[in-house]
């Protein structure tokens, strides 16, 4: 229970003043702008728009400011935005294999088509901290990467080719479960999960919507916890892609998909050890991810819980957390799990006066019967005499 | 709802028409303001003013399956009418008023007399320049490329 507390206003209107002054930090050096954070913070700002669950990488950027650098507080910042804008459409879906690929990595395949992209990835640095960064207000050295294509515009722009998806290879050959569509996919009621509740048992669909907004955090230990034996189900990085892929939007009032741009996904495709039933040949399975921007560890993980979480579907005991989806999904959400856990911070003066009651009487009571007990131990026994 | 076509689907005007506008939303702002005096050089109107809101992006399971949704993304979308009673729509990604706007004016005039004026004009010098940024990107990320290949262990070897 709580109870309103008057008060106090003055003390909070000089914290939030204090809160800005801190936020800026010493004034002596330039102000850190959005356009800044948007630009070279990238890869946080993705997380704040994947589990912000809006993707503009602007109001990202400024909420990581707003926040000083918090990520939850800047997420939950993006999710209170995002619930005073009126939704216009949906998009048609994405098509990821028309995506113009600036990573492309498979653990399973050495050679295939459209060949494996390193893209920009730390997955080949030394984990050692660069101090040429911290040489303040140097550029990085020239190099010759970049590709000069200004200084000969006669020459022909190389445009990236569609590139198809790495498991394919295997549902043609029958080894892994081709992904079920329905036969009008536009007719179908989608679960969204912003405007139904959840309920149990979920949908796939419901599923993959609260994973790709759950916390990067929670979901990692979860795939972590796979790995490690906790729902086993063997899985392999069939592919993993980053890059930008076009957006076409139902709109309403011109009657067919209009184009509205592109974003930057990570997509990530598991290959999990297989089923089979007396009328079905064994076959892999399969986990999927797809995350808003750059978002290869968010991917990977949510495709590993995905995974995990169909163990109802091929008959797998269930007895690991990250295979109960009422654990996971009730708890993977880090602006609900924040906010209450933050709630112990308000006032619980009455709680805990009730609190302080009921354990005085519980104290008074067992000092009552221990005393008791004291004097009926030391009338059934005779005095000792300490030499 | 409605069923949608796939936009492999639509008819020839309807393609025309999806050309030029994946032009006006993949374009910089910048680029676009180019031809901003040009786009308002005779009278036009505001049918629906620039207002953001949000798409519901979807995804399908494993790439290929049944939809999800995904998550939003922001959105601007803006109506005009031309000196010609044409009617211009855009949806642009993001929050940029500005863009949808001169799109939506840019998409009023393509359908009118001058077509071919602002296709060459225009859609050309948009595609030419995103053609380039594209390419620049494509070649960079091509040099991260790998070729990879297995090293014989000998154990077969005499």
């Amino acid at each position: 229970m709580y109870v309103a507390v008057k008060g106090g206003e003055k003390a909070i209107r000089n914290a939030h003043r204090l809160l800005a002054r801190t936020r800026r930090g010493d004034t002596s050096l330039p102000e850190v702008s959005v356009a800044q954070i948007q630009a070279q913070m990238s890869l946080a700002v993705a997380r704040v728009m994947d589990e912000g669950a809006l993707y503009d990488t602007e109001l990202a950027a400024l909420a990581l400011k707003q926040a000083a650098g918090d990520q939850v507080e800047a997420i939950f910042l993006l999710r209170a935005y995002r619930a005073t804008l009126p939704r216009f459409c949906a998009s048609v879906p994405l098509e990821t294999e028309t995506m113009r690929v600036g990573r492309r990595v498979s653990a399973i395949y050495k050679d295939l088509p459209g060949g494996q992209r390193l893209g920009a990835t730390f997955d080949y640095s030394h984990r050692l901290l660069d101090f040429s960064l911290l040489a303040a207000g140097e550029t990085p050295e020239k190099d010759d990467f970049s590709v000069h294509s200004a200084e000969n515009p006669a020459e022909e722009p190389v445009m990236p080719m569609p590139c198809p998806h790495v498991l394919n290879l295997l549902t043609e050959e029958g080894l892994v479960k081709t992904e079920e569509t329905l036969a009008n996919p536009a007719e179908a009621e989608i679960p969204d999960i912003t405007r139904e509740p959840l309920a149990f048992p979920s949908s796939r669909a419901t599923r993959l919507q609260i994973l790709a907004r759950g916390d990067e955090g929670f979901l990692l230990a979860m795939a972590y916890s796979t790995q490690r034996g906790y729902g086993r189900n063997h899985p392999f990085a069939g592919e993993i892609r980053v890059g930008a892929v076009d957006v076409w939007l139902e709109a309403e009032e011109t009657g067919f998909p209009v184009p509205a741009g592109e974003i930057d996904l990570t997509e990530c495709e598991m290959v999990n050890q297989f089923v089979g039933s007396p009328d079905i040949a064994p076959q892999f399975t399969r986990g999927y991810g797809l995350v808003f921007g750059s978002a290869e560890r968010k991917a990977m993980a949510m495709a590993l819980v995905d995974r995990a979480l169909r163990a109802d579907e091929y008959n797998e005991e269930i007895a690991s957390p990250a295979q109960q989806e009422e654990f996971v999904l009730a708890h993977c959400d880090n602006v609900e799990a924040a906010g209450f856990t933050s709630h112990l911070k308000l006032p619980h003066y009455v709680d805990f006066q009730s609190e302080l009651g009921l354990i005085r009487k519980l104290r008074a009571e067992y000092a009552r019967k221990h005393s008791a007990r004291a004097n009926a131990t030391m009338d059934n026994q005779p005095l000792q005499v300490t030499p | 709802m409605n069923t949608r076509t796939h936009p492999d689907t639509e008819t020839l005007e309807v393609k025309a028409r999806q050309r030029w506008m994946y032009a006006l939303a993949h374009a910089k702002l910048s680029e676009l303001e180019v031809f901003e005096p040009a786009l308002k050089a005779a009278a036009w109107q505001l049918i629906r003013p620039p207002e953001t809101g949000m798409a519901m992006l979807r995804g399908r399971m494993g790439a290929t399956g049944a939809s999800f949704n995904l998550g939003e993304m922001t959105v601007t979308r803006c109506v005009v009418r031309n000196h010609e009673n044409r009617t211009g729509y855009s949806y642009i990604a993001g929050r940029g008023k500005k863009h949808a706007e001169l799109a939506a004016l840019a998409d009023a005039h393509l359908q009118g007399e001058r077509q071919a004026f602002w296709l060459g004009e225009m859609i050309e010098s948009l595609t030419a320049q995103r053609h380039a940024r594209v390419s620049q990107q494509e070649k960079e990320a091509a040099r991260t490329q790998v070729d990879f290949f297995t090293l014989a262990r000998g154990e077969n070897d005499a």
